[in-house]
């Protein structure tokens, strides 16, 4: 899958073209077309803006247009910057501008949206790009279902898949359905933040990683290629026995299984 | 007040954090000891009086800063004759950033008197804060005042003295690099450790080796060869995957009792080049970090003989520690 990301200027001169002269001068040139085959609109609000009344005025603007020109379009907000309000105001804060939000592009053009609580600063970001990317993977269905008819002969304890160079989670499965709530929510967005400055750190000596094989306190943790564009991480519980060194016999097993998932995996891959 | 109750000790592995103000010492505490974030070191309130820290590593460690603006020998604050006996390095950090003329003057009497106290003393000058220097401009900084320290000690007539000097920064690992080096010296049996080491790597086919302690990341001991920095930050990082990764799959408060023995944290990573990361969890919050590079396409053998000579290695350490701890 290739992504097309438009990173439009957000000074008001670019706005004022983006939204009046590309959108309607239909015969001006060729960047009229804007608006026209969107698939996704990420619309990025600073939490911090002076002019909300002005930053939701061009948001309906923006609404107005796809409305006319890609009515199929997928739209998320981030609202971002959010490391600079104190924590208890945050979930108040972003519950406020995204119902405002909300009513603005569902009473006019009755567009759906999806808002996120952002900041480049933590894990926040990964999870909303994971979810925004996510929404764009046209065989979704099939990797899910792949992946858990794949947990069901490992038993592990979770399984999850990511996207190799942006680490973005894009699918998961889980060993206990209802209660997984004893991990911590949020496992998903740090393990694609600690991944990622992982490979920062081995760039230093001029290389990537291939695979990581963890046997930590409480779990193993296997994180391998899985297809040329899919990492896979898989979480065994140890098996609660006295130590007797490392089972290397379990170790061979989880690869191999790899191994076996991994042409399944690429079959997918090529038929998409 | 807690100094007193370290002095009391007698401890050996002590180390003295001194600076006139603001030249950067409870950030460079915070940053290696506390796992702080550099940035967040901008906020630190000063420090007003003397504070001492413990860490347990290899050895039981203290730190002690004492607050640059205060006048050192002021004899109500505290016996600085007990001070200096008793302790096993002086840490002088220069703000390399501000004028360090007087910095200097300042430090030329402290080794005056820790000297004639103190005579097996290592003083360490951390010439700090080189972030904001330019790289030619670094090395012009560190001749010059090695130069100027040199100059003062011969006034005095201590042209004998040995003084080390370290480029430091809180914002990359030579701080970490520095006081690795610093922390080294206090360890009595670092030259079994290395010894230790180095026949480990000669069996083991590795290409770096270090033991680390895993809060600090400080390396306590490595083998012989050369200290490549780019390594040193690779396998410091490591660590961190390692511990926040195990982090995230914790087993909430199941098996509390304690009589379960886990098997010790191992993690080993392979890169494209060829090269394996390798972790093995030792003694007392230490982790042996790895660089090798496997020759074999069948490397579960390899990683096997590897693990096996971990265990060797960690069983003598075992033995080290204890035979150390009855002197």
């Amino acid at each position: 899958m290739t992504l097309n990301l438009w990173d439009c200027g957000g000074q008001d001169v670019f706005m004022e073209n983006f939204l009046s002269n590309d959108s309607d001068n239909q015969n001006s040139n060729s960047s009229s077309n804007i608006f026209k085959k969107c698939e996704v609109l990420i619309h990025v609000f600073d939490v911090e803006s002076k002019e909300v009344q002005k930053d939701i005025e061009i948001f309906k603007r923006v609404l107005d247009n796809l409305h006319k020109f890609s009515p199929g379009v997928k739209i998320f907000i981030l609202v971002h910057k959010m490391d600079l309000i104190q924590i208890n105001k945050r979930q108040e804060l972003f519950d406020i501008m995204f119902n405002k939000l909300h009513h603005v592009a569902w009473d006019n053009y009755k567009f759906k949206i999806k808002g996120f609580a952002t900041s480049i600063w933590d894990e926040s970001l990964y999870k909303a790009w994971s979810q925004i990317v996510c929404s764009l993977i046209p065989n979704i269905s099939l990797y899910e279902e792949l992946l858990s008819k794949f947990n069901s002969i490992l038993n592990a304890r979770e399984m999850i898949l990511f996207e190799k160079t942006t680490f973005l989670v894009i699918s998961s499965t889980n060993k206990f359905n209802a209660g997984s709530d004893e991990l911590d929510p949020k496992r998903f967005e740090k393990i694609s933040n600690i991944i990622k400055t992982y490979k920062q750190s081995v760039n230093k000596i001029r290389t990537n990683f291939n695979n990581l094989v963890l046997h930590g306190r409480n779990s193993s943790i296997y994180l391998d290629v899985l297809t040329s564009n899919i990492y896979i991480m898989i979480i065994m519980d140890n098996p609660k026995s006295t130590f007797t060194g490392y089972q290397i016999d379990d170790e061979n097993l989880v690869l191999e299984n790899i191994k076996v998932a991994r042409a399944e995996f690429e079959k997918i891959e090529k038929g998409a | 007040m807690d100094a007193e109750a370290v002095l009391a000790k007698h401890n050996n592995a002590t180390i003295l954090l001194m600076g006139l103000r603001r030249s950067g010492k409870s950030s460079i505490c915070k940053v290696v000891f506390h796992d702080m974030q550099p940035l967040d070191t901008l906020y630190l309130e000063s420090t007003t009086k003397p504070t001492t820290e413990n860490f347990k590593s290899l050895i039981d460690l203290a730190v002690m800063e004492l607050p640059g603006q205060l006048n050192l020998f002021e004899p109500s604050l505290y016996d600085s004759e007990k001070l200096f006996s008793s302790i096993g390095a002086l840490v002088y950090v220069i703000d390399s950033q501000d004028e360090y003329l007087s910095a200097l003057q300042n430090l030329a009497v402290i080794i005056k008197y820790a000297c004639s106290v103190n005579s097996k003393l290592h003083i360490e000058v951390l010439i700090h804060k080189i972030d904001g220097l330019s790289e030619d401009f670094r090395l012009e900084t560190q001749r010059d005042i090695m130069q100027r320290v040199g100059d003062d000690l011969l006034d005095y007539g201590l042209d004998g003295v040995q003084i080390s000097f370290y480029l430091t920064s809180i914002f990359d690992h030579s701080i970490y690099e520095a006081f690795s080096r610093i922390v080294q010296k206090l360890i009595y049996e670092l030259p079994a450790l290395e010894n230790l080491l180095d026949l480990l790597m000669q069996y083991s086919t590795l290409d770096k080796v270090f033991l680390f302690d895993v809060n600090s990341k400080i390396y306590v001991a490595t083998d012989s060869s050369p200290v490549d920095m780019q390594t040193y930050e690779v396998c410091a990082e490591f660590i961190d995957v390692t511990i926040d990764l195990d982090g995230l799959y914790e087993n909430s408060g199941q098996e509390a009792d304690g009589t379960v023995r886990s098997q010790p944290t191992r993690c080993v990573s392979k890169l494209q080049s060829g090269s394996v990361l390798y972790l093995h969890q030792m003694i007392r919050g230490l982790a042996l970090v790895a660089v090798m590079r496997l020759e074999d396409d069948n490397d579960t053998n390899a990683l096997a003989v590897i693990d096996h000579n971990v265990l060797v290695f960690k069983k003598s350490l075992e033995k080290l520690w204890e035979r150390a701890r009855i002197k």
